[in-house]
């Protein structure tokens, strides 16, 4: 055999141009890595190794304009998942991973493995995961049955996996356009905790040491699952199900459990551990391999094989779900296969660490591959892209601002709370597991999601958010506007932010419009993550998110998580008393390009959304947060989506309170506008000297809580007065009646 | 060897309600001639016997056994032909 | 009273129950694995929610041969405690300690909230330290709770005040007669679907889950 095509054949009819490898990049190869022709094993690892998925070839440059070190962060981008140090010998753990495609081929399996997948990127850092985060992106739904039932499949598989797992949905976001109708967004986050000193990396070193294999057969499922990933998106992939792997989120939890016990319990027989993630066995060995300098010599007979006739190629491509790939002391194989047994789990020695430098398999008793094993990991070509800043920006900055124009206040607000983006996602929400391990103290639907750290005085607060209308109107300021989101949702919450994770969400790089926004919005977040002291540290890049050649809205998603050091502090959203004092944090300006006002009212986004200021934000949110620490605030509930008055709905959302509101200086229009870095906090009224000291002139205040369920907001030219029931309807019920509609 | 299927459904008397939704939205589709969908599972069993009254008594204690919940569902089984 | 916790491949809500009754209620319990065929030397026993063996064929259905079954078995014809919550309730059932059968749940999803129920027979010895009737909230979190028994086994449960929970005003799943939990004729076995060991700490929402456990070890305390 074995080999489909002799290696003058593959340079004769090129079949790497469909695997997403260049002529010039094989030519390269050929020329300046091997200096031999490649076999048909080896162009098709290389076409996996080289793709955007693993290699980030594209992006590369684009990354490093952001700042990945910080006096917390014990593990930067690299690794499985990013490291923070939270105090006492303890970090929280955290990635998010983008499975855009496969959810929008299958949405139920590409949710539910786009899950599973960043599990493993946590608890192969020897962590364990404790809350998952779910970033959605549809479609509209009115008018719309297929993107209702892809949504109910995402949901239901992403809830599926976490419920089967015990691991509690903490939130994350929903939103609607139709930039996502051809395209959905899936992006998963998980939090991990761990003691510092059990950190696991995933590397193979020292000589004789065993590759070992553990968790689910290998079988063609997902089989360039990776260049899948990384290719334009179009109706022909309606067909390619078999790229698309099924989860077993049953086989996961014994897994987890299994590799938790062997690092926790056992690390002196382990080396390193790693997921296998997109590209399979290839990318995890090759990248342990090179993390440890070492040579590899993997024998393909022994991998677990769940269908038959498999060829090197598929053993090493498939992206068959719920395994890892361990690097094991020589002499403890037997100990680890116990402890996988226990489990009802095989581990298989599959190899060894080798001399020298290269990464050598044998199938079928035949040496198949003997490459340099940086060569798939480090030596690839980055490309330098071609940008031009689109046209419509351009107009857009020299157009009149547009402002909103409406009768009533009240009716405008009834009809934002029944915009599916900003009304309330319990429908989602409830079909996750968000209290199973018993720590979560602020469950979904709030500003961040809350866990406390069992025996301790700590909680984690963790949210993700993503402003793709402000990025397509200008990526810089719309990349900053994402970070100040998280920023005022994790600091809503009582927390100091940390650190973040992201999922960069982009069409097609190879278009210069897009690779320009690409690198403005990265270069808008690397601004802010600066100026908030909150470090990226682990992402993810999604490229070629376009249908029939429409991209979505340039999405990055940011993923934060904060520290609450005392839970005697953690801050509600909701308003909990009468009489207590309502403020306004931040400046309110005329800020609607991007807007859901705009959207709604115009059908269509425009304009330039206005450039914040991050020192000034940072400053008062430092000091809010103190006043926090210092017992001064009963609630805080961000702005966003709709702006003030649709917070100061939800506030008394679910409560019993109403709000009386005074903004007789505020032209009605503003109760709509999106300017960043805002919240609404209510403080006792023993506490209002204290706190306006503390804060200064970046708070006003607005009004009071009352007794009676009514909200009424005095402005310059209108006056808004609504019972509060009424309101809480339309928000709770625009999502389910959207599911059940017919039409 | 004797290849058996097992069909396992709601007992008639149970209300199924992934059937009623199916039913529900195959209605919606324009098919009102459709009065009602039955939602099951069936376990194809291979068994390692010849003698198909054995294999029968075989495959019907493993559902009575596990496959089936008498509380709410019900069984039938056929002999698949040999290919 | 010591109390076992049973461990099955999938449990995923046994290090809440551990934590419920060894950190909050500081009783004696401790983790027992499903290959356990003994349960000698313990006064309870305590079948936690998750999901079994994947749950791939019914809910619980797989788990009612785990080798530590029979013991289980033992210990309820033994007059000793047997508590099942969620996948546990689905699992009891599933064994035949308790009547019955848990479905999908009727909007075929998953649902996760906190639910009023209603505290129906407080005579046993999970439920004393509740008022009979009392209104109570304690979080659901399970896609199979539906409850249903036929018109005889409910004619049976009811005449033998074997329903301990009711749904409250609203029936999130669709249970027949809005059941929530039941016991077996004697009172020492009780499933129910709600999760009481979630409601035992202010910071978490709520604390109505907390006289369950009480009576429980009182009961302990007393036997």
């Amino acid at each position: 055999m074995k080999q489909a095509m002799t290696p003058e054949e593959i340079k004769e009819e090129k079949p790497y141009l469909d695997w997403s490898l260049t002529e010039h990049e094989y030519d390269y190869i050929c020329d300046k890595l091997l200096k031999r022709l490649p076999n048909y094993t080896e162009i098709g690892l290389f076409s996996a190794m080289w793709s955007e998925h693993c290699s980030y070839k594209k992006s590369k440059p684009v990354l490093r304009l952001f700042p990945t070190k910080g006096k917390r962060v014990v593990q930067g981008p690299g690794e499985g998942a990013g490291v923070v140090d939270i105090d006492d010998g303890q970090a929280v753990v955290f990635k998010a991973e983008s499975h855009n495609h496969p959810t929008t081929v299958e949405p139920y399996q590409g949710a539910a493995t786009g899950v599973g997948g960043i599990l493993r990127d946590v608890f192969s850092m020897g962590a364990r995961p404790v809350a998952i985060l779910d970033s959605l992106h549809f479609g509209e739904l009115k008018n719309n049955p297929t993107m209702r039932y892809k949504m109910e499949e995402t949901i239901r598989g992403v809830g599926d996996y976490g419920n089967c797992m015990g691991i509690p949905n903490l939130g994350g976001e929903t939103t609607f356009d139709s930039c996502y109708n051809g395209n959905i967004l899936l992006n998963a986050m998980c939090v991990g905790l761990m003691n510092i000193k059990d950190m696991e990396h995933g590397k193979a070193v020292g000589l004789g040491n065993s590759i070992m294999y553990v968790g689910a057969k290998t079988g063609r499922d997902g089989i360039h699952g990776a260049t899948f990933a990384s290719a334009d998106f179009s109706k022909e992939h309606e067909t390619q199900r078999s790229a698309v792997q099924v989860g077993d989120p049953f086989m996961e939890k014994l897994l987890m459990e299994a590799c938790l016990k062997l690092i926790l319990k056992h690390r002196d027989w382990l080396v390193g551990i790693q997921d296998m993630g997109a590209a399979g066995i290839v990318s995890s060995s090759a990248e342990m391999a090179t993390e440890g300098n070492a040579g590899m010599k993997l024998n393909l007979d022994l991998v677990p094989q769940r269908e038959p006739n498999m060829s090197a190629y598929e053993i090493m491509l498939s992206e068959s779900q719920e395994r890892m790939l361990l690097c094991v002391k020589k002499g403890h194989e037997e100990d680890v296969k116990k402890i996988f047994k226990d489990y009802n789990l095989d581990a298989v020695t599959i190899g060894r660490v080798i001399e020298g430098e290269n990464y050598v398999l044998y199938h079928e008793g035949e040496q198949v591959c003997d490459i340099p094993v940086r060569s798939l990991t480090e030596d690839v070509l980055e490309e330098p892209s071609k940008e031009i800043k689109p046209q419509y920006i351009i107009d857009a900055e020299k157009m009149p601002a547009w402002r909103p124009s409406f009768e009533s206040s009240g009716e405008t607000l009834k009809r934002l709370l029944n915009q599916p983006t900003i009304a309330n996602d319990q429908f989602i929400t409830q079909q996750y597991d968000s209290q199973v391990r018993t720590n979560t103290i602020v469950k979904p639907g709030s500003d961040a999601g809350v866990l406390r750290i069992r025996h301790t005085k700590k909680a984690v607060a963790m949210c993700t958010d993503t402003n793709g209308r402000f990025v397509y109107l200008n990526p810089k300021i719309g990349g900053q506007r994402s970070v100040i989101e998280s920023v005022c949702n994790i600091v809503a919450s009582g927390a100091k932010p940390l650190a973040i994770t992201d999922c960069l969400n982009y069409g097609d790089p190879n278009d210069p419009e897009i690779f320009w926004g690409l690198r403005e919005s990265c270069q808008g977040i690397a601004d802010a993550c600066r100026i908030f002291e909150t470090p990226v540290v682990s992402g993810n890049v999604s490229l070629y998110n376009e249908n029939d050649g429409q991209a979505i809205y340039p999405s990055p998603m940011i993923g934060m998580v904060g520290l609450i050091k005392n839970t005697d502090y953690v801050i509600p959203m909701h308003v909990q008393e009468a009489d207590d004092i309502v403020y306004l944090v931040g400046k309110t300006t005329a800020d609607f390009a991007g807007s859901e006002v705009q959207k709604m009212l115009q059908g269509k986004i425009s304009g330039l959304p206005e450039a914040p200021n991050l020192e000034v934000i940072h400053d008062y949110l430092k000091n809010l947060h103190k006043a926090m620490t210092q017992g001064l605030v009963t609630s805080a509930h961000d702005l966003s989506e709709g702006g003030l008055a649709v917070s100061l709905a939800e506030s008394v959302f679910d409560t019993e309170f109403g709000l009386n509101i005074n903004l007789s200086e505020f032209d009605k229009t503003l109760l709509f506008s999106e300017t960043p870095g805002r919240l609404i906090v209510s403080v006792k009224p023993e506490n209002k000297s204290a706190f306006e000291s503390l804060l200064g002139s970046a708070v006003q205040e607005i009004g009071r809580v009352t007794d009676q369920r009514k909200l009424s907001i005095k402005l310059a030219n209108d006056e808004l007065n609504t019972d509060v029931a009424s309101l809480e309807k339309i928000w709770k019920e625009s999502i389910s009646c959207l599911m059940k509609s017919k039409a | 060897m004797t290849t058996i299927r097992i069909y396992v459904t709601y007992k008639p008397s149970v209300f199924d309600p992934q059937g009623a939704a199916i039913t529900d939205s195959v209605n919606s589709l324009g098919h009102q001639e459709v009065k009602n969908i039955v939602v099951g599972k069936f376990f194809d069993i291979k068994l390692d016997e010849d003698d198909q009254d054995k294999a029968k008594q075989d495959v019907k204690e493993i559902a009575e056994a596990l496959l089936v919940n008498f509380n709410m569902e019900t069984y039938r089984l056929k002999v698949l032909e040999e290919n | 009273m010591k109390i076992a916790i049973v461990v099955f491949p999938g449990s995923n809500c046994d290090i809440d129950m551990y934590e419920a009754l060894n950190t909050v209620c500081h009783a004696e319990a401790e983790y027992v694995s499903y290959r356990t065929k003994k349960l000698d030397g313990f006064d309870a026993v305590i079948l936690p929610g998750g999901f079994s063996y994947g749950d791939y064929l019914r809910a619980g259905a797989i788990a009612q041969f785990a080798p530590v079954i029979p013991a289980i078995r033992k210990m309820a014809q033994d007059g000793k405690l047997v508590l099942g919550v969620c996948n546990g309730f689905q699992i009891l059932t599933e064994m035949g300690l308790l009547p019955g059968a848990l479905k999908r749940n009727n909007s075929l999803q998953f649902i996760c909230e906190t639910v009023k129920l209603q505290v129906k027979n407080n005579q046993i010895p999970f439920t004393t330290e509740y008022d009979q009737d009392q209104i109570i909230d304690i979080p659901i979190a399970h896609g199979e709770g539906n409850y249903y028994a036929d018109d005889a086994t409910l004619a049976e449960l009811e005449k033998n005040n074997q329903i301990v929970f009711e749904y409250y005003q609203h029936n999130p799943n669709g249970s027949v007669k809005n059941i929530a939990g039941i016991c077996n004729k004697e009172g020492n076995v009780l499933g129910m679907m709600p999760h009481p060991e979630r409601a035992v700490e202010e910071v978490l929402g709520g604390t109505d889950g907390l006289p369950l456990f009480k009576s429980f070890l009182k009961s302990g305390v007393l036997a």
